[in-house]
């Protein structure tokens, strides 16, 4: 299946969450903190930390380690807090 | 109807289900995972179908975020939304029973070091599930550090998905010491073997294993791109000149585990020393509430399954079915509680970790709380417990809602940390969501309601 990241095109497999699809292709990070403004990624990676939020089809604070991707899946990176759109 | 609910559906919760539906009563095992088998037995999500088989009278609720627990007359009522994880289209569903089984398992500890906040820092856990779950490893050169045998297989999972160990960093003695001494500690154990196993993949990848050893700093501006791994004395203080530098892409850090206990706590479960209190037969202080697994403190798999079948089959008696006492499944669990006892006393967390840390060490992830933000907030105002600690230094009041740095935090205050876990929402879930008015199934019977009852064998 297919999915986007910050627009651009990526391959996935079923039952692969958006962690999984990252990591595969080395990205490390995709969101950055409210105060300092600084990269996270995964940490935890089963769904206790919160730190791998991500924005999925404009929602935000999706965590990344714990959604299964879908056909056709918009993720985006997060910066800071954000507001549904 | 005779029917009980199970949440977590790792060892425990699958024992819980499996035995209670033996004795004829239907089961709702309630699960986060979309496969069984939670932490411990995660299957390859990318695989099809399910390793594990239940029985037909157990419905497998997957997928599903347990976000409160609300006593109701002779019984509780179970609050899910069900789907995609944090996903706006989840669809709600309450279910009623008036006996509950409590398996939510544990999560990694991870205590913070400079640096622990750059990507490239993960749980143990995180290498674990990421590995067998999704085939990917979390880094090229990987350091492995923390405490406990779980540093084994962790280590030999990330070489498994192609992933170079760079080193193991075990604080306390050697794991190796309890591999040599199988008559002592590891007798009775059956995942000895297990253990040595992962001794030798780990040999066999001339993986360097050392002891009293601990990576105390992660470096690099964006991503890890090195670790600073010390030896530690007896009480975990790095020895001044054994610093060494290692090129790492990614770090694994687990020092134990915590219990998630917020759903005990919201079923008013008595908590002594971090740990739900439990009966012989896994009853809890709350009537109709049995808990299994590493709620009622770390032991394992097996001793995790063992007190799941306690558990499922009091369950079933509570709700009215002819239960014999499972006098096997409780002989094991009296057998695995002596192990896990000496198991956790061989791998402690020393407090010398708080010399890890400088000033601007983040302590509380979410939040961003340093080191000096928690210790000046400590100092300034008066901090009785867990309530005052988190309004007076912000820690533990964001997402994750003390999750990772509750115990942290509670000990570098000096904090009993229990109330870290006191979380009325036990999941997050969106406003809409808590909103939306849910279908409740299978209110308990009125007839039933206000009999109390205790299963004593």
């Amino acid at each position: 299946m297919r999915v986007r990241f910050d627009g651009v095109e990526v391959e996935a497999q079923e039952g692969q969450t958006v962690a999984g699809v990252l990591l595969a292709k080395g990205i490390r990070s995709w969101r950055t903190t409210r105060g300092g403004d600084r990269p996270r990624g995964l940490f935890c990676g089963i769904g206790v930390c919160f730190d791998c939020l991500v924005s999925v089809n404009g929602v935000p604070d999706v965590r990344a380690c714990q959604r299964v991707v879908a056909e056709g899946d918009e993720i985006r990176t997060q910066a800071g807090a954000e507001l549904p759109s | 109807m005779r029917r009980i609910v199970v949440i977590g559906a790792g060892p425990a919760g699958m024992a819980a289900a499996s035995a209670a539906a033996l004795h004829g009563v239907d089961v709702v095992l309630i699960d986060a995972g979309a496969k069984l088998g939670g932490q411990y037995f995660r299957q390859d999500a990318l695989a099809a179908g399910d390793r594990f088989t239940l029985p037909r009278n157990v419905e497998h609720v997957a997928s599903a975020a347990v976000w409160a627990i609300e006593p109701v007359d002779g019984g509780h009522r179970v609050h899910l939304r069900i789907g995609p994880a944090d996903g706006p289209d989840r669809r709600g569903r309450a279910v009623e029973a008036r006996a509950l089984v409590l398996a939510t398992g544990a999560y990694d500890r991870a205590l913070p070091f400079p640096g622990w906040d750059l990507p490239g820092v993960f749980t143990a856990g995180a290498a674990q599930a990421l590995a067998k779950g999704q085939g990917v490893a979390v880094g090229d050169r990987v350091v492995v550090g923390g405490t406990g045998p779980f540093l084994l297989p962790v280590a030999a999972s990330l070489i498994g998905a192609g992933a170079r160990v760079v080193e193991v960093a075990e604080a306390n003695a050697a794991v190796t010491g309890w591999l040599g001494n199988p008559v002592g500690a590891l007798a009775g154990w059956s995942k000895g073997g297990e253990l040595v196993r992962y001794a030798g993949t780990l040999a066999r990848h001339r993986v360097p294993y050392r002891s009293r050893s601990a990576v105390i700093e992660a470096h690099g501006s964006d991503v890890v791109e090195s670790v600073t791994v010390a030896r530690l004395d007896a009480l975990w203080n790095p020895v001044q000149g054994s610093e060494r530098r290692l090129e790492a892409d990614a770090v694994a850090v687990g020092f134990g585990f915590t219990p998630q206990l917020e759903l005990a706590l919201a079923a008013r479960c008595r908590v002594e020393d971090g740990f739900v209190v439990v009966d012989a037969a896994q009853g809890t202080s709350a009537p109709g509430v049995f808990a299994a697994g590493e709620l009622t403190g770390i032991g394992g798999a097996d001793l995790a399954a063992s007190e799941g079948a306690v558990a499922g089959a009091a369950a079933a008696k509570f709700v009215g079915a002819a239960v014999e006492p499972p006098v096997r499944a409780m002989a094991r669990v009296r057998s695995g509680r002596r192990f896990a006892a000496a198991l956790n006393a061989a791998y402690p967390v020393r407090s010398g970790w708080h010399d890890w840390l400088r000033d601007d060490t983040i302590v509380c992830r979410c939040e961003e709380i340093t080191k000096r933000a928690l210790y000046r907030a400590v100092d300034e105002r008066d901090v009785g417990g867990v309530r005052s600690l988190k309004l007076v230094s912000g820690a533990g009041l964001g997402l994750c809602q003390g999750r990772v740095c509750g115990r942290n935090v509670a000990e570098l205050a000096g904090v009993d940390g229990t109330g870290f876990a006191k979380r009325p929402i036990a999941s997050p879930i969106r406003l809409a969501e808590l909103a939306e008015e849910e279908p409740v199934e299978t209110p308990i019977d009125a007839e039933e309601s206000g009999r109390v009852l205790g299963v004593e064998y």
